[in-house]
This record gives C-alpha cells, sequence and structure tokens, in this order.
C-alpha cells in the first residue's frame, strides 16, 4: 500500500479530492505545489524513488481525469507563472509553464501581440496547452498551440531535457498532446501573433439545419481566420442542426471607430457573474436547454456583416461566467468533442441525429473545421470536422449512447479528445490513435519506470497495453496464502 | 479506474454467488468491467458464477473462498484479492443470509448467526476494504442492504435487525469517506425473486435481481447514495416509517 507521507524534500504537500472542469470521477492525491522548476525536478525524483505516480496540473480545465492520479503525488505548476523573456519586435516569448492564457493576453494584447490559437477559456496554463497541443478557432487556418512552440523545457524522471522540434523532433511532438505523459513543461518559448486592436470583427449568419450549416462552412470558412458553429441539436425535424456561424477577423486600427483608436489594444475583461451555488443536477434538461437554443437562435442576425466585438466576448464568452461548470449541478457533466476527416459527414449527421432523437439536453454544442494536423502522434486534431458538446450526468441512456458515438467515430477514421474525455471505451483507443505505439516508445525513452501516469492514462491503458493476467486464468477456487507479506497492491 | 459515468474495470464482489451481485456483473461487464474476483464460501457456486461471467466477455474471473463470520481471515483475503487486480474500482458487499425467523428467534446461536453474517462480517469486510481504496485514492463500495431494515417487522425481525445494524454503519461509512476519493453506495432492494427467498410468500413491490441491478448501476452513473429497488419503495418507506404501531402491526406480509 502506498504511504502517504509527504516527500522528504521539503516541499508541502496536501492531500486533496481532485476532479477535472466536469466534476466527476473524484481522485485523492498528494498535491505539491511548485513555485521553481528545481520543485518540479525534485518532486518528480523524489517520486520515482519511491515508485510512486507523478502527473502535472494547471488550472484544471481537462473536463476528465487527465491532471489527477488517485493516491499518487500531483505537481500543481501554476506558481511557475513568470514571463522569463520577451522579444517584443519578433513577440516571441519565454514563460513559465504555468502562465495562464489569460496572463498571456493582459500582458502582450496591449503591446500588440496575441496568442497564436486560444481555446474558448483563457483560463488555461501553456503547459497544458502544450499537454493537450489545444486548438481554437482557427484551426483551419493556423492549426494548433504547438505549431507555435519552438523550445521547451521538460521535466521526466530521466532529467530535465530542452526538446525543441529541431533538436528532438520525436520528444517534441510525443509532447505535444501527450497529456503530460512525457514530462512535466516547466517553461515554453512560445511565438506570439501581431494585432492592432484587442477588437474583433465579427460577420454572423444563420444555418437552416445541418446541411446548410456544412455547406457553408466548406464555402466560406477559407476566407476567415477564426470561423465556428453554435449548433442546435435539439431542433426537430428539418430543423435539426440548425446553427449559428459567426466568423472574425482581428480588426485594424482603420476599421475601428477613430474615438476607440487611441487605446485600440486595452484589454481588460471582467468577471461578470458567478455560479454562487451548485443547482440541483437535472436543472439544465431537455426543455430548459432547448427553451435556450430557441431564445439563442432566434436572436442571432440572419446575416450581419463586420460587428465590432471584443476579444473575450468572440473566444471566451464562458469565461464571463465564474464557475459556469456548477451550472450542471452536483453529479457533475461529461464533455464529448471529436473529429471525424471531411467525407465522414454521415457519421458526424449521425451523431447530430442521435442527441435530437434521445433528446439529449447537449448544451453549447459547437462546429468547427479542421485543417491538416500536425505530427504529435497523440495530437488531437486531423483534418475534418469537430463537434464538442457538454452533457449532464444522469439520464439512464447517457453511458450506451455515448459508447454508441465512440463506434461512429472510430467507425468513419474519427477521434476523441483525451483532454475533454472522461469514459471512452479503452478498447477503441488505438484505432482512434493508430500511432499509439509509436508514441509510447518515445515516452518510455524518458520514462521508462513509468512513473509519469494519470488517471485518465490508467483509464484508457495509455500508458502500455491492459492489464494482463501474470498467470494462466484460474477459476478453480483457490483459498489465499496466509504468508502475511502480501501487500494492499495499490500502487500509487 | 472508474470513469465519470461510475463505471469500473475491476470489482471484488464479496458474497460472489449473490443472484443481486450476478445480475450487476453481468450488467457491468457490457460497459467497461473486465477483472473480476468473485469472493464467497460456497466454492462450487463460485465456480459456476465464474464462469456464468467469463463467458460474456474479454474478463478475467478469478474466486477466493471466505466465510465472512471468519473475521480473522478477512485481511489475508483482502490483500489478496487487492494484489490480484491491481487497483480496485468497486467493492460490490452482498454476502448475506435469510435466516429461519422461526427457529431463530427462539435460539440465540441461530440470531448470532444472521447477525454475523449480515451485519458484522460485512461491517468487518468494509472496514478492511475503506482502507484499501483509502490508500488508492479512489474507489466505490456497493452495499446490499435491504427495505426490511428500514423498520423491522415482527415476521423477520432477525434479519431485518441485522440489515439495519448494516445499513446503519454504511450510513456512517459513506460520511467519513468524504473527501477521500472513495464513495460508498447503500443499495435497498424490497423483496426479490432469488435463491434466498425461494419458496416465500412474494411481498408487494416484488422484483428481480436484473430489475435490481440495473437500478444499481443506474445509481453508481448517477453518483447515488442511497439506492431504492424498485424506486417507488423510497416514499413507501417514507410513510412506512411513520404508520402508528397499532396500524403497522396489521399490515399484511
Amino acid at each position: 500500500m502506498t504511504s502517504s507521507a509527504p516527500t522528504p524534500d521539503g516541499a508541502p504537500t496536501t492531500r486533496r479530492a481532485l476532479t477535472g472542469w466536469g466534476r466527476t470521477a473524484p481522485s485523492a492525491c498528494d498535491v505539491i505545489s511548485a513555485r521553481t522548476g528545481e520543485d518540479v525536478d525534485r518532486a518528480l525524483s523524489s517520486a520515482a524513488a519511491d515508485g510512486r505516480s507523478v502527473v502535472a496540473r494547471g488550472l484544471a480545465r481537462s473536463y476528465g481525469d487527465a491532471a489527477q492520479v488517485a493516491g499518487g503525488v500531483v505537481v500543481d505548476v501554476t506558481g511557475l507563472d513568470a514571463v522569463l523573456e520577451a522579444d517584443l519586435d519578433r513577440g516571441v516569448v519565454r514563460v513559465g509553464a504555468g502562465t495562464s492564457l489569460d496572463a498571456l493576453m493582459r500582458a502582450f494584447v496591449p503591446r500588440g501581440w496575441f496568442v497564436p490559437v486560444t481555446p474558448g477559456t483563457r483560463h488555461v496554463t501553456v503547459g497544458g496547452a502544450i499537454a493537450a497541443d489545444i486548438h481554437g478557432k482557427n484551426h483551419h487556418r493556423d492549426g494548433s498551440f504547438c505549431s507555435y512552440v519552438s523550445r521547451l523545457s521538460l521535466a521526466t524522471p530521466s532529467g530535465r531535457i530542452e526538446v525543441s522540434p529541431h533538436d528532438d523532433p520525436e520528444l517534441f511532438w510525443a509532447t505535444a498532446g501527450g497529456m503530460g505523459l512525457t514530462g512535466i513543461v516547466v517553461d515554453a518559448t512560445l511565438q506570439l501573433l501581431p494585432v492592432q486592436s484587442a477588437t474583433m470583427r465579427v460577420d454572423t449568419e444563420r444555418a437552416d439545419n445541418l446541411d446548410d450549416c456544412l455547406a457553408r462552412m466548406t464555402a466560406r470558412d477559407g476566407d476567415y481566420r477564426y470561423s465556428v458553429a453554435w449548433i442546435d441539436c435539439l431542433a426537430r425535424g428539418s430543423k435539426l442542426g440548425r446553427a449559428v456561424l459567426t466568423r472574425a477577423e482581428h480588426a485594424s486600427l482603420e476599421e475601428l471607430p477613430p474615438a476607440r483608436r487611441p487605446d485600440a489594444l486595452a484589454f481588460d475583461p471582467l468577471v461578470r457573474a458567478r455560479v454562487p451555488v451548485t443547482p440541483p443536477s437535472g436543472l439544465l434538461n431537455a426543455m430548459t436547454v432547448a427553451a435556450f437554443n430557441e431564445v439563442w437562435f432566434r436572436k442571432a442576425p440572419r446575416s450581419r456583416i463586420g460587428q465590432l466585438q471584443s476579444m473575450s466576448g468572440y473566444f471566451h464568452p464562458l469565461d464571463g461566467v465564474g464557475d459556469w461548470n456548477r451550472m450542471y449541478g452536483p453529479r457533475g457533466f461529461v464533455q464529448y468533442q471529436f473529429v471525424v476527416p471531411f467525407g465522414a459527414e454521415d457519421a458526424l449527421r449521425d451523431v447530430v441525429t442521435r442527441l435530437g432523437d434521445q433528446r439529449m439536453p447537449s448544451f453549447v454544442t459547437v462546429l468547427k473545421r479542421f485543417g491538416p494536423g500536425d505530427p504529435g502522434p497523440l495530437s488531437f486534431p486531423i483534418e475534418g470536422w469537430t463537434l464538442a458538446f457538454d452533457l449532464p450526468v444522469g439520464p439512464p441512456s447517457l453511458g450506451a449512447l455515448l459508447d454508441a458515438l465512440d463506434v461512429i467515430v472510430a467507425g468513419a477514421g474519427g477521434r476523441v479528445y483525451l483532454a475533454k474525455d472522461s469514459r471512452l471505451r479503452p478498447e477503441l483507443l488505438e484505432a482512434m490513435y493508430p500511432r499509439l505505439a509509436e508514441w509510447r516508445a518515445t515516452r518510455a525513452r524518458v520514462d521508462p519506470a513509468g512513473t509519469l501516469v494519470s488517471d485518465l492514462a490508467r483509464r484508457l491503458s495509455l500508458v502500455s497495453s491492459p492489464p494482463r493476467r501474470r498467470a494462466a486464468r484460474r477459476r478453480r477456487p483457490t483459498a489465499a496464502t496466509a504468508t502475511g507479506a502480501a501487500s494492499g497492491g495499490a500502487t500509487g | 479506474m472508474n470513469d465519470s459515468l461510475g463505471m469500473p474495470q475491476s470489482a471484488v464482489v464479496v458474497g460472489g454467488t449473490s443472484d443481486i451481485a450476478r445480475a450487476v456483473l453481468r450488467s457491468l461487464v457490457a460497459r467497461r468491467l473486465r477483472r473480476v474476483v468473485l469472493v464467497g464460501r460456497d466454492e462450487i457456486g463460485l465456480a459456476a458464477a465464474a464462469k456464468e461471467l467469463s463467458a460474456l466477455g474479454p474478463l478475467e474471473v478469478d474466486t477466493m473462498t471466505l466465510d465472512v463470520t471468519d473475521t480473522a481471515r478477512i485481511p489475508v483475503v483482502v490483500a489478496e484479492a487487492a494484489a490480484r487486480l491491481g487497483r480496485v474500482d468497486l467493492v460490490l458487499v452482498a454476502a448475506g443470509m435469510l435466516g429461519d425467523q422461526a427457529h431463530d428467534e427462539g435460539d440465540f446461536d441461530g440470531v448470532a448467526r444472521v447477525l454475523s453474517t449480515n451485519t458484522t462480517g460485512p461491517a468487518a469486510v468494509m472496514t478492511a476494504w475503506a482502507a484499501v481504496l483509502r490508500a488508492q485514492g479512489q474507489g466505490r463500495m456497493v452495499v446490499l442492504s435491504s427495505v426490511a431494515g428500514v423498520r423491522v417487522r415482527r415476521a423477520n425481525y432477525v434479519y431485518g435487525a441485522s440489515k439495519a445494524g448494516l445499513d446503519a454503519f454504511a450510513q456512517g461509512m459513506a460520511e467519513a469517506l468524504r473527501g477521500s476519493g472513495v464513495s460508498l453506495m447503500i443499495v435497498r432492494p424490497g423483496w426479490v425473486a432469488t435463491r434466498m427467498t425461494e419458496g416465500r410468500e412474494r411481498a408487494p413491490f416484488a422484483t428481480t435481481p436484473d430489475a435490481v441491478a440495473a437500478d444499481v448501476v443506474a445509481g453508481m452513473e448517477r453518483s447515488s447514495t442511497v439506492v431504492w429497488s424498485p424506486a417507488p419503495l423510497r416514499l413507501v418507506f417514507a410513510v412506512m416509517r411513520l404508520l402508528p404501531g397499532a396500524l403497522w402491526r396489521r399490515l399484511p406480509g
């Protein structure tokens, strides 16, 4: 049985029950708050010496169990939040892995530099962005986050390694989307995107149903840097999959009204509201979500060109509501995000139809187009359609529905996003990520003893094939041998 | 690991020949369950249960003999079962017996046998497993209680009292486990058509092992703390608890 005593290096540890953003499947872990890269190195080496499992945790926006390891050691890297170097002429910065995209935007947007890729929340760390190789509304044009990382300092059980896509492309790309299982990123060097303002120029249009939406996106997405469609999966019949498309560019200085030009780069988004108490599970149900969708669809203009919106209003609307994940109630929620290649539109239709047929209250359903993927074997994006939706835990048919979606997605040559996953059928992992063996081999090079482990890794047997019996299958009843030496067997 | 819908990949069943436990396992194999250790006192029954389960899918099944009244041997069996499984996602405590009320109420040995099989033994098993699950930092215990313990009747007060004791113990342990990553769910079935109740008069709201299993799995998915099966029994017993004794005594069954 694992000892839960603090590691002897002086770093304070606390045993805490952790969950991801979906607030499901808690695990008790010993949390070490790292203040320096050396803290990370020490936490890794002492855990490795004790035979304990370790994983890094940032702002905990992974929906499932990627940043926790039951009974093991979790290294909280949010303290590694310093800007170490900044070249404001070229837009190249070196920052601690715990730096949030929010902090990067607050520091650098006023100087004319935006993050190259942002997800739907600013509250993710650079380390997490690398571990999940996150994407944004610009993937079809710009690719995913790790394409803008030129170097990272990686703490591994074999020691600290400076990794760049040129010196060690294998390890670099195994880390891109590697879910923290190749090492703990300590700092990273990023290329930022030049902008003239903190304002977006947004074009909005409505699509009558899913096919109309796909056609509009296929025809015009290439004209915009950013594109996303909000989909209504509860609309019935011919309206199923009706959508609001919002596509945008960074507004240039001349596109702003003259009065706003002097402080065009001001960036200071506020949290407007919080969810003060956790409401009962079941508040978000097919009826309330369908009503919301109706209002959302109708309030969107049929077509509007050139509306000026703040960056946070366009990219991060939910960041305006603190702790919005509590809206789903104490049982929590599951997010499902998958991608299927272009040409597999039938699979996409099938998924949307099933969500509608089963009256699943899929809130904030989002469709995007991905461009070509990067070289990361576990990096999620591949060229095609990606759909994401949240579903509250509770409906008894949820498990069976999502299991069926796994089969549709895998059958179409697609995959689910591990940063969102909390319940994938483990036997489909290899079909979805066919380069898994290659990734495991690279990982084994830096972590031969298998110290870097997360609950996600255990649940999906990511770091090794599923556990096999040591001996042949025993059916004959056997009495336990009373050696007294049998251990609890719970390895941390 | 248990996933976000509470579905385990490995499980230990104490009382591995229980009809309800076997029905629960059949449902779980269809989802994520791949490794099982069945623990019980009936070697032949365990072997049959293991064979039935293995036929359902890619499942590794092991069996271990234990009489839960032999509390001294419990830690040994728990340690060995935990070692065989590596990680234990689910511990299903299903050991129990109905006893023979007419005989037992006049014979303290009979009373003691029911209490040690249904209350003391399971409490010892739960205590040993709670330590393993706490150290793991994750896991779930599911304990088969009974509505018979909610308000004990004259007609089966020995069994009823044994389940009342187990239920109360489980409630307390569930509170103690909060924040540990380990959860505990209490299942209160009504009258279930099993080998245990074979030949006995059916009670109202009678159900089947498969129906109870469906309620158990749904409860695991929703992280319930208490599952009544069938669900209306929750309301029925909310009323039953408040009935005046004179009325309660006259109820049939």
